[in-house]
């Protein structure tokens, strides 16, 4: 395949590009087109398919429609401890204070959330939060979010690209002025040059085997943005979620939602034993049932009792499944048992997990109402991600911006579950004002045909070699290597073991080959995709490398438990100018004192009111 | 571990044909897997859609044995063993490459329908609707766009009538939106004329492939045929029923 030249590839021109539509993506895109501006939005898929539809518990907004006691201060409490206190307090704070207004908006477009008794927006318990808060359709919350945006989007303007994969971001000296890409149908180059530029990339869950996630989430936005100088954060940060599917080996890492707990699921282990009880640790322990009596008191509403402990948070769970079967108390393939059946009527589980229900029945050939699922950890998010400006969400790029999965800072060292579709809607929105009033603010960027073509020489060099390795191969390599020494329990051996082998698989990733042509070749987009594995994967393990303690979702098994000194810092990792990747701890800014105050408060007394004043 | 042999169409707008492949399969494997087995091994250049692969998506719409399937809820072992398993692309909308088709149709029916209007909020800023008023809209937000009822609808499928009818999928968004205890607007005259609701015969073909189990024929589309002839076939009843505050 030879090049074209810059005047033969296919031109879009818009104020604001936004790169990706899931729930961030789309969301910010709808705020630039509110703005005024010509808006774009491309997606690698086919719009509506993104990765948000999986999410299904909920949304987490303290709206205090099912408990009146619940408010921001204690949303964003919730947030900061289950981050572990490694979040960005000022994203912490808008995120909690902005949600409620963000779900009530997607009500306002359509979207039909499951009601309480007196016909508000009901909302449901799960992991790390303190009360009912997440607003919820069944376990297909994702699907109402992505659809109702979509709905509501496709008036509004926006100029949505599908199937339309981004190579590189193009910059016009220090700041941004678009991107370039190819379409997936016919393998043509397309350029889209931009005043500003949203990345809503998602994760890099690809680069595991045991993973969530599709083929999409290959950490494009994480490797784009460091390749145009901006900086990342937090990457040691990769979120396990404790129950996936373990089987049939097909399916192994299919999500099974949290509101299988949330609803009164529990967690048996070989021998029939509820082990959670074991696994409560010092800081969950004064809000956490210590008996099966207390915690199904609790599961029937009453006020005076405790949490159970399979609402602890993800990172809590993951570690103590994974104890579990570590200690021969495993399931037969490897797993726990999750066991609904003996919990809830038939009928009702059917109806709350109607999504669950379907997916153990179609492809695991069991009956949730009638048998415990099988369950393991299953790589599912990035806490870490791009860094950016809690109030823009602007990167250190100029033009730049960064919003949902691909950004770091709200979700700290562990996310809770429902924090990431109210992430979406709060700094989506966010993203695209802040890329609306930069675009606005800013001349015509200018275009540097070196930087096309050198993307064009990149993206065509597999398709040009007479041979060279396959691309799924080197792919489950990558996967297989990143779950064996980057996994759940790290070690500085496997993460330096990981270094090594990253470096080798990243020059056998530079013999690629891609058969026939560039139309809708997989095979070429897999060889493509590469490159933001390996980038996402390194960055990954240097963070995990640095940080000398366990908190949150990393763990090291040579540095148990939290390290106070490692408090003060998060890890930031970046390309210098010689191309080479820099990993740099640096301190913490101190909080304002009355946010500090509300984390460290006792949960009564935010919930009595009895903490300082609203914001 | 077993082997298999798939067929499975190649090709593109010009034309194509049909090629077999043969994989081992492991337990629990879906056609999906298969598909993914032999781009690693075979055809690594052999185009599919996919994307959760857990039955949320609608993405990897394909027809097996030439029933129209979700390809990740299709297990092999639903199918004789020893038996060849038949993959093409679904067959109503033109190819691309292999087993993807162009449904960029779907996109613009979608853009054509009036969008949610809803009523003013409750003075305290709430909405209030009581959930035995959604269920049945919640019902059809359950589609995840696989497409396959569009497929299968013979007015569009065997007749080619794009022009005339929006297909099922389409008449259940707009009876999400008809029906929904918010929603203000009137759509009633479009889904008589410009989005055909005259056209479909009731043979329910669509609602036997829903891979969501939506009653599209007997939930959506037969109460919009009713609300079309409440209106035009008896105004009276439409008028009293305007005057009345009740929404046809």
């Amino acid at each position: 395949m030879s090049a074209p030249q810059l005047s033969e590839i296919q031109t879009f021109e818009h104020d604001v590009i936004v790169i990706g539509a899931g729930g961030a993506g789309l969301r910010a895109a709808i705020e630039c087109s509110a703005q005024g501006v010509n808006t774009g939005l491309i997606c690698k898929s086919l719009l509506g398919k993104a990765h948000t539809v999986m999410a299904e518990g909920g949304m987490a907004a303290a709206m205090g429609n099912v408990d009146a006691r619940d408010n921001w201060k204690i949303h964003f409490r919730d947030t900061m401890r289950g981050g572990k206190f490694l979040n960005n307090w000022r994203m912490a704070e808008l995120h909690a204070k902005e949600a409620p207004d963000r779900v009530r908006e997607l009500e306002e477009w359509g979207a039909v959330f499951d009601r309480t008794k007196t016909g508000l927006i009901s909302q449901r318990n799960f992991g790390g939060h303190r009360h009912p808060r997440l607003a919820h359709v069944g376990d297909r919350t994702g699907l109402e979010l992505i659809r109702t945006l979509q709905d509501h989007g496709i008036h509004q303007g926006i100029k949505v690209h599908m199937e339309c994969t981004i190579l590189d971001l193009l910059k016009d000296g220090d700041r941004v002025c678009g991107a370039l890409g190819y379409w997936r149908d016919t393998g043509r180059f397309v350029l889209f040059k931009a005043k500003a530029v949203v990345l809503a990339t998602g994760g890099a869950g690809k680069a595991w085997r045991i993973t969530s996630n599709s083929w999409e989430y290959t950490g494009d936005g994480l490797a784009m943005a460091y390749l145009s100088g901006a900086e990342l954060l937090d990457l040691e940060f990769t979120q396990f979620h404790p129950t996936g599917m373990v089987w049939p080996p097909s399916v192994r890492g299919t999500l099974v939602t949290e509101g299988v707990r949330g609803d009164g699921g529990i967690l048996k282990n070989s021998e029939g034993k509820r082990f959670m009880f074991n696994y409560i640790s010092e800081r969950f322990a004064p809000e956490t049932a210590d008996t099966e009596e207390e915690a199904n008191r609790w599961l029937k509403g009453d006020k005076s009792a405790r949490r159970p402990p399979e609402l602890l948070t993800r990172d809590e769970v993951a570690r103590a499944i994974n104890a579990e079967v570590k200690a021969g108390r495993g399931s037969e393939h490897g797993g726990v048992y999750l066991d609904i059946a003996s919990r809830l009527p038939a009928e009702q589980i059917r109806k709350k997990l109607p999504s669950m229900y379907h997916q153990f029945k179609e492809l695991a050939e069991i009956d949730i109402t009638q048998q415990p699922m099988e369950v393991g950890p299953t790589l599912h998010y990035c806490m870490g991600g791009i860094r950016v400006d809690a109030e823009t969400q602007m990167t250190t790029v100029p033009g730049l911006f960064a919003a949902g999965e691909c950004a770091a800072g709200l979700h700290g060292a562990n996310r809770l579950g429902g924090n990431s579709l109210s992430d979406l809607l709060v700094f989506g929105r966010r993203a695209g004002l802040g890329a609306c009033e930069f675009a606005k603010g800013t001349a015509e960027p200018k275009i540097d045909e070196a930087q096309v073509q050198a993307s064009i020489k990149r993206a065509t060099e597999p398709l040009n070699r007479e041979s060279g390795t396959n691309p799924f191969v080197l792919q489950e390599q990558l996967q297989d290597m990143m779950s064996r020494n980057v996994g759940i329990i790290r070690t500085k051996a496997e993460l330096e073991a990981a270094l090594t082998d990253l470096e080798k698989l990243g020059e056998q990733a530079s013999t690629v080959k891609a058969h026939a042509t560039s139309q809708y070749n997989a095979g070429w987009n897999t060889a493509l995709d590469l490159r933001n594995l390996l980038i996402s994967s390194e960055a990954v393990s240097r963070a995990a490398l640095m940080r000398e303690e366990s908190r949150g979702a990393h763990c090291r098994d040579d540095f148990p438990g939290e390290r106070p000194e490692w408090l003060k810092y998060n890890i930031y990792v970046w390309r210098d100018g010689n191309g080479s990747m820099k990993v740099e701890k640096r301190e913490r800014p101190e909080p304002p004192a009355l946010l500090k105050e509300i984390a460290n408060s006792k949960i009564e007394d935010l919930e009595a009111g009895k903490v300082a004043g609203d914001a | 571990m077993s082997e298999r042999t798939f067929r499975v169409w190649r090709g593109d707008k010009n034309g194509g044909q049909f090629v077999e492949y043969k994989i081992k399969t492991d337990p629990g494997m879906v056609v999906l897997d298969a598909i993914h087995r032999i781009q690693a091994e075979h055809a690594t250049d052999m185009a599919c859609r996919w994307n959760c692969k857990a039955g949320k998506c609608g993405s990897c719409s394909m027809e097996i044995n030439g029933k129209p399937r979700l390809s990740c809820m299709t297990r092999l072992n639903t199918f004789e063993p020893g038996t060849t398993i038949t993959v093409q692309p679904i067959k109503t909308f033109p190819v691309i490459k292999d087993l993807v088709t162009d449904v960029s149709w779907n996109y613009e029916q979608n853009k054509r329908i009036k969008p949610f209007t809803p009523k003013p909020r409750d003075a305290d800023g709430n909405h209030r609707m009581m959930q035995e008023d959604v269920d049945r809209i919640q019902e059809f937000r359950k589609c995840i766009e696989c497409f396959l009822c569009q497929d299968v609808c013979h007015v569009i499928r065997d007749h080619g009538r794009k022009d005339a009818f929006v297909g099922p999928r389409f008449m259940v968004r707009l009876a999400s939106l008809e029906m929904h205890p918010l929603d203000t607007a009137d759509r009633i005259p479009e889904i008589r004329k410009e989005f055909g609701s005259g056209w479909c015969n009731i043979t329910r073909c669509c609602t036997e492939v829903c891979p969501e189990h939506i009653g599209i024929t007997d939930n959506a589309i037969i109460p919009l045929k009713e609300r079309v002839v409440d209106r035009y076939y008896d105004p009276i009843a439409w008028f009293l029923g305007k005057v009345m505050g009740k929404k046809a």
